[in-house]
């Protein structure tokens, strides 16, 4: 079973990136649980979602204290939360950012990936410019980095999922899957 | 068939949609909402064929419900904490009018302080007022229990709540098979019941009863709910025919031979079953006792299950001031007439939503092997 | 259904409906004996204003034929004399019932 936490802000799309997900490994067979951080949500404010993936049934039902990996969608998170709470050694920090993993300085017990999602989504005209969604963009690099589900399924639940711009979409996840950026 | 990612409130509306509901009436209430709102499209696009009834207030839903399933139409509602108690007096109307409504409660903890979380004092709260409870543990288990408890109550002339934790289901995404609906139709036939409201046969229901009948009405429910003990296993086998899932009155795991049992409802429950695994590893002889059913009561399962175990935890994610976990007082009540019972522990956690995780019933079980004697009511994580 | 409908009697709990229902409809829960004083009509006096047919909370006052002149349905009324209070003309007096 893996366990990953996404972290994000109010109005990202965080909830629905872990809703494709759970749409998208449903679609391959496997079994999963995907919810948000149970809460009042507001636009802006950190907000986290987690999901379980496993090839067998999931039993346990709560939140999840120590994630195999954890998704970053918006780099002003960083040190504003505290992000890394229970990551495992070994684990994959997958950021949309600009940088390069080896910028951002996180612990060497972990494995970083970066990729420039709020470029794929300015360029994809999702969300506005001042707020764009970044979540197709962000699941389409985390199939990457974390090979748990195969790109075309992903990719059809995503065109099926998101309520509008759904080619739009579908091309920001492929293109972030493309242009993901994998250290360690 | 056709398996989906779905949350648990949507598992109701499926539930409701396959089970061909005619009547809906409810009023928003947080968590339930996105179980009416799915609704109100599937009615709105056509695709479910049932009267949508806007009420102002929980009461009047469950009122309108009643009016619905007097007049004959298979009816369902929803709602959470709040909403349930201003429906309980309509709650008991329903039961002693003897009406086969449906409906789902989220369990969401009572205000003051507000809380939007998950806690079963809600449902509970409501054990007396003659409907039967199911508890489910998955959103499988959800959407099925639905069409099962249109399948039991129907038959019975009883109401039914099938009850699911906030969050940890309502909102929680994971796979579910929706069935197709005609093996759904065949299981569940349409609703008919000779004792409605109807022009052509007039009658008044519920009238005033003296003294001299009103004791042989209740008898007549509390007769139903003992059979509904053996038809809703009877039933559930039926539907493992036809689903390949089997859904009884309790949900024992390992429990064999087992010397600790864990009893539990809900997502709880389905923790506790992880805990198990893990505890077993460490070779410690422990077993599950998940309720699903909690009214009628399974006296006799629990008897059976646990009078051979040496000691016997209940968690309960509820609390009745002054007495302690609900569950547990169940529990006790059922082991009381047994010539030596084990001792029971009752645990008290999880209010208001605080995460029950595999690791605190790993502790609380490790806590609990140095105790010999039960415990009335122990709190788990109270900052004290 | 109607008025050759036979009043139905229950001895035991496996008798009844699983809920309280009428047994029987009002043609056979007849309330005559509820009532004391009978109203009678006195039609001499009566001016066929119908205000009696409007406040009759039961209603037991209906029109009779042939003439269409008010009447009391003694089958049903209970005698709360609410008739003999309205009517304008003191056209309604009282007996007292057993007489």
């Amino acid at each position: 079973m893996i366990e990953i936490r996404f972290h994000g802000r109010g109005g990202q799309g965080t909830v629905v990136a872990s809703k494709i997900l759970a749409d998208a490994l449903t679609r391959d067979g496997k079994y999963i649980q995907a919810f948000p951080e149970f809460g009042v949500e507001r636009r802006g404010a950190p907000v986290a979602a987690f999901a379980r993936i496993s090839d067998t049934k999931i039993w346990p039902r709560h939140k999840i204290y120590e994630p195999d990996h954890i998704v970053i969608l918006d780099p002003t998170l960083i040190g504003a939360v505290p992000l890394l709470d229970g990551l495992k050694p070994g684990g994959w920090i997958l950021v949309n950012t600009k940088k390069k993993p080896s910028e951002l300085g996180f612990p060497e017990q972990y494995r970083v990936a970066t990729v420039d999602a709020t470029r794929i989504a300015l360029k994809y005209r999702l969300g506005s410019a001042a707020s764009p969604i970044v979540n197709t963009a962000m699941v389409g690099a985390f199939a990457r980095v974390i090979p748990v589900v195969k790109l075309e399924t992903l990719l059809d639940a995503i065109e099926e999922g998101v309520p509008i711009k759904p080619k739009e979409n579908r091309a920001a996840a492929q293109e972030a899957y493309n242009s993901v950026i994998m250290e360690g | 068939m056709k398996r989906m990612a779905i949350v648990g409130n949507h598992a109701l509306s499926y539930g409701a949609l396959l089970s061909r509901v005619q009547v809906i009436a409810a009023y928003p209430i947080t968590p339930q909402t996105q179980v009416v709102e799915l609704l109100s499209e599937m009615c709105a696009d056509g695709t479910l064929k049932a009267e949508f009834v806007k009420v102002e207030s929980e009461h009047s839903a469950m009122a309108a419900v009643m009016g619905a399933s007097a007049s004959g139409a298979r009816a369902f509602t929803a709602t959470s904490s709040q909403g349930l108690a201003l429906m309980h007096e309509v709650l008991h109307w329903v039961t002693g009018a003897r009406l086969p409504v449906v409906m789902g409660n989220i369990n969401r903890a009572f205000g003051p302080p507000w809380s939007i979380w998950t806690e079963q004092t809600d449902s509970l709260s409501q054990r007396d007022t003659g409907w039967m409870q199911i508890y489910a543990q998955d959103n499988q288990e959800v959407l099925d229990s639905v069409i099962l408890a249109y399948k039991v109550s129907e038959q019975l002339l009883l109401p039914t709540m099938v009850v699911l934790d906030a969050f940890f289901l309502s909102h929680t995404s994971e796979p579910v098979e929706i069935p197709d609906q005609e093996k759904v139709d065949e299981f569940l036939p349409p609703y008919e019941n000779k004792y409605i409201l109807n022009p052509d046969a007039p009658h008044a229901f519920g009238g005033l009863t003296n003294p001299e009948w009103y004791m042989e009405l209740r008898y007549k429910i509390h007769k139903a709910h003992e059979e509904a003990l053996d038809l809703i296993e009877k039933e559930g086998r039926e539907f493992e025919k036809m689903f390949g899932r089997y859904y009884g009155l309790v949900d024992p795991y390992k429990v064999d031979d087992a010397e600790t049992v864990l009893v539990a409802v809900s997502t709880a429950a389905s923790t506790a079953r992880h805990a198990v695994d893990l505890l077993r590893e460490k070779g410690k002889k422990v077993g599950l006792l998940r309720i699903r059913v909690f009214r009628p009561f399974p006296y006799a399962k629990i008897k059976e299950i646990l009078s051979n175990a040496r000691k016997v935890i209940v968690l309960d994610r509820n609390l009745s001031p002054g007495a302690g976990g609900i569950i547990a007082s169940e529990v006790r009540g059922a082991l009381a007439n047994l010539r030596n019972h084990p001792p029971v522990l009752s645990y008290i956690m999880g209010l208001g939503g605080r995460d029950i995780t595999t690791k605190h019933i790993m502790e609380l079980f490790e806590e609990a092997e140095k105790m010999e004697e039960g415990k009335d009511i122990i709190w788990k994580g109270v900052k004290l | 259904m109607g008025k050759d409908e036979k009043k139905i009697v229950f001895k035991t709990v496996h008798d009844l409906p699983p809920m309280a229902m009428s047994l029987g409809t009002m043609w056979v829960n007849k309330t005559a004996s509820w009532r004391n004083l009978k109203p009678i009509i006195d039609y001499e006096k009566c001016i066929d204003c119908m205000i009696c047919w409007k406040y009759c909370p039961e209603p037991a006052i209906f029109l009779r034929d042939p003439d269409e002149r008010v009447a009391v349905d003694y089958d049903y009324c209970k005698g709360c004399l609410i008739c003999v209070e309205e009517c304008p003309v003191d056209a309604i007096y009282t007996e007292e019932e057993g007489k």
